[in-house]
């Protein structure tokens, strides 16, 4: 069986965005960028399958601009096999990219899909949906385990009561949550191999899919900041805070 | 506009998400129909629940064991027709709302709003992005809207003074892609998480589950709060998944939030910083928390949490 697992090149997780002064959006320029957190647990996943003998190759693709090159490296030190680079200078919405994952679904016939739950830069939360509805197959969201068994695989999902376990008929697309797994750090000598591994690189146009945003960005703003507080000196100096806020039983 | 809201519920009851997302719905200023899909007796009072929300129009009621878990093919199967009808779908940003809607607006061929916070215009709308610490205002020109509703961000429709009619109606009941294998609920007599009116959220600084509950529970108690967690607390398995607070667990927004041993990540600040007081316990002075904070306490938790509680 083959995984693809889609990869997003976005803000590092550790850097504090900051809106740009036109309000046009954030400002990246000379900021650092990473690969999408969910996706690196998304990869990881791929990888135990396939050290666990239930996958064969994992392929990594991303959309987006000739540098998400660095993040299909990042995944194959991590162990995937090959990569396809999808190269636009453009925004792509999920959609559009749902659209893209759809036609390499299609070349590369996997029995997994495992995408992030969410991309961190635009906080979506739509892709992986949006790629199971237009190939018309299953989905196993936010992910916490994903278990092979036959030709079916058991997700249990983080949902807002607790926890939740579907089975899904495969080929089947899967988003990753946090507690999936904890990622790897590459090797150095996986790092060098993942150098020598094929990125094949294609356009939007090339799978015939039109990238023009669907949605029109009017501003983008800081959001409302809080007031400065207090500090108070003592356990009790905030009993009487607290007191005075009227919630207590 | 004709606007389709799909109802999250339980137990026969509506959940507060599903009338927060009603009065969104309200504001793109035309019918309101509530879809309601679920299985047996809870379905139908959850349908004559919505029958009473001020503001709807009309309730209709999916009555099929194949819609009982919500599984995101069926209930996209249900809704995709529908919409020849409707101009919106409005589903609540729940984990529920998070599945389905994506896939319903790719089945439409439309580009969902994720998380809209507010309503500008019939087509235009803000929502948080890079973790809510920048706003993005949008227009949506797509033939049909589909959109998720921060439920923190609107105000609940009142329950009752409506009185809507209750139509069936049927779907293409199971898909046979997927099915429900079990669920671990985490029941509890406590305020839900995302409507409390004051939660109590603790860190990594909490060491362990047995300290955890400690040090938390009792404070939440006397205060009946929901509780809270970081990530870090999550992970290391002092208390469930479900309790997480953050860009990747739930929002929350209570009149009273009371942060104790979290540091204030950009990731957890994006899950309650819309809290009306913010009440921070921390040892360290320059925790980023305190920057959010209305009131700090520099100290340890396991000497100032427990006096606290008990001088409440
Ligand atoms: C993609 C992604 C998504 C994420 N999503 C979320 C999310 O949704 N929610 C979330 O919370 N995190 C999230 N995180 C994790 C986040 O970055 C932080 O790692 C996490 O919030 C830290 O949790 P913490 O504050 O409990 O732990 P720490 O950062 O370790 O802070 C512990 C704090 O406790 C204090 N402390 C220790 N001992 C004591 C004591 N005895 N008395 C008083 N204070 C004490 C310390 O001073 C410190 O400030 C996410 C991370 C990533 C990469
Ligand atoms: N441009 C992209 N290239 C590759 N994968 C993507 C891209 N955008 C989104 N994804 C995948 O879809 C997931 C969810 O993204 P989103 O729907 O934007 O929140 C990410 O975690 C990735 O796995």
């Amino acid at each position: 069986m083959k995984i693809l697992v889609p990869v997003k090149r976005v803000i590092d997780y550790n850097v504090r965005p900051r809106v740009k002064a036109d309000g046009s959006g954030v400002d990246l320029a000379n900021v650092k960028m990473s690969m999408n957190p969910f996706d690196e647990i998304a990869v990881e996943q791929a990888v135990r399958l396939k050290e666990a003998g239930q996958a064969e190759e994992i392929v990594v693709v991303s959309v987006g601009p000739a540098k998400a090159a660095d993040t299909l490296r990042s995944a194959m030190a991590m162990g995937a096999d090959r990569a396809v680079l999808v190269q636009t200078e453009e925004t792509v919405e999920p959609l559009a990219v749902a659209k893209i994952l759809k036609a390499v679904f299609e070349a590369e016939q996997p029995g997994l899909v495992i995408l992030g739950k969410q991309a961190i830069d635009d906080d979506c939360n739509q892709t992986g949906q949006m790629l199971a509805a237009l190939t018309g197959r299953p989905q196993g969201t936010f992910a916490s385990k994903v278990e092979i068994a036959g030709d079916s695989v058991n997700v249990t999902r983080e949902v807002d009561g607790g926890l939740e376990t579907i089975a899904l008929t495969m080929p089947a697309i899967v988003t990753a949550d946090l507690r999936l797994n904890e990622p790897r750090y590459a090797s150095l000598p996986n790092i060098m191999k993942a150098k020598k591994k094929p990125i094949d690189t294609k356009t939007p146009e090339d799978f015939g899919v039109d990238v023009t945003p669907r949605l029109k960005v009017l501003k983008v703003s800081e959001p409302a900041g809080r007031a400065a507080g207090v500090l108070v000196g003592s356990v009790d100096e905030l009993v009487a805070k607290i007191k005075d806020m009227g919630v207590v039983a | 506009m004709k606007a389709l809201v799909l109802a999250e519920h339980g137990g026969g009851a509506l959940k507060d998400s599903t009338l927060s997302t009603i009065t969104a719905a309200t504001q793109l200023g035309g019918d309101v129909t509530v879809l309601v899909a679920g299985s047996g007796a809870e379905a139908q009072q959850a349908a004559d629940a919505a029958a009473q929300v001020a503001g709807v129009a009309r309730v209709l009621l999916a009555d099929d064991a194949a819609y009982g878990q919500m599984l995101a093919e069926n209930v996209a199967a249900l809704i995709v027709p529908l919409m020849d009808s409707h101009d919106a779908l409005l589903c609540p940003a729940t984990s529920n709302g998070k599945n389905i809607a994506p896939r319903v607006a790719a089945l439409l061929d439309v580009m969902q709003v994720s998380d809209v916070l507010s309503i500008e215009g019939e087509r235009t709308f803000t929502r948080p992005i890079y973790a809510g610490n920048a706003i993005a205002t949008v227009e949506s020109a797509e033939a049909k809207l589909v959109l998720t509703v921060r439920g923190t961000s609107f105000a609940k429709a009142e329950a009752a003074g409506g009185s809507a009619p209750v139509e069936p109606v049927g779907g293409s009941g199971d898909a046979g892609l997927s099915r429900f294998v079990g669920c671990e609920d985490s029941a509890s007599d406590r305020p839900e998480l995302t409507s409390a009116g004051v939660v109590v959220s603790g860190g990594r600084a909490l060491k362990d589950a047995e300290t955890f509950e400690a040090i938390i529970t009792p404070l939440a108690d006397k205060l009946h709060a929901a509780i809270g967690a970081s990530r870090a607390a999550v992970d290391a398995g002092y208390i469930g998944n479900d309790h997480q607070v953050g860009q990747t667990g739930k929002i929350v927004a209570p009149e009273v939030y009371i942060a104790v041993g979290i540091s204030g990540a950009i990731q957890h600040l994006a899950g309650m910083k819309d809290s009306k007081i913010i009440i921070a316990i921390n040892k360290d002075p320059d925790a980023p928390i305190f920057q959010v904070a209305d009131v700090g306490l520099v100290a340890d938790i396991f000497e100032a949490v427990p006096e606290l509680t008990s001088k409440l």
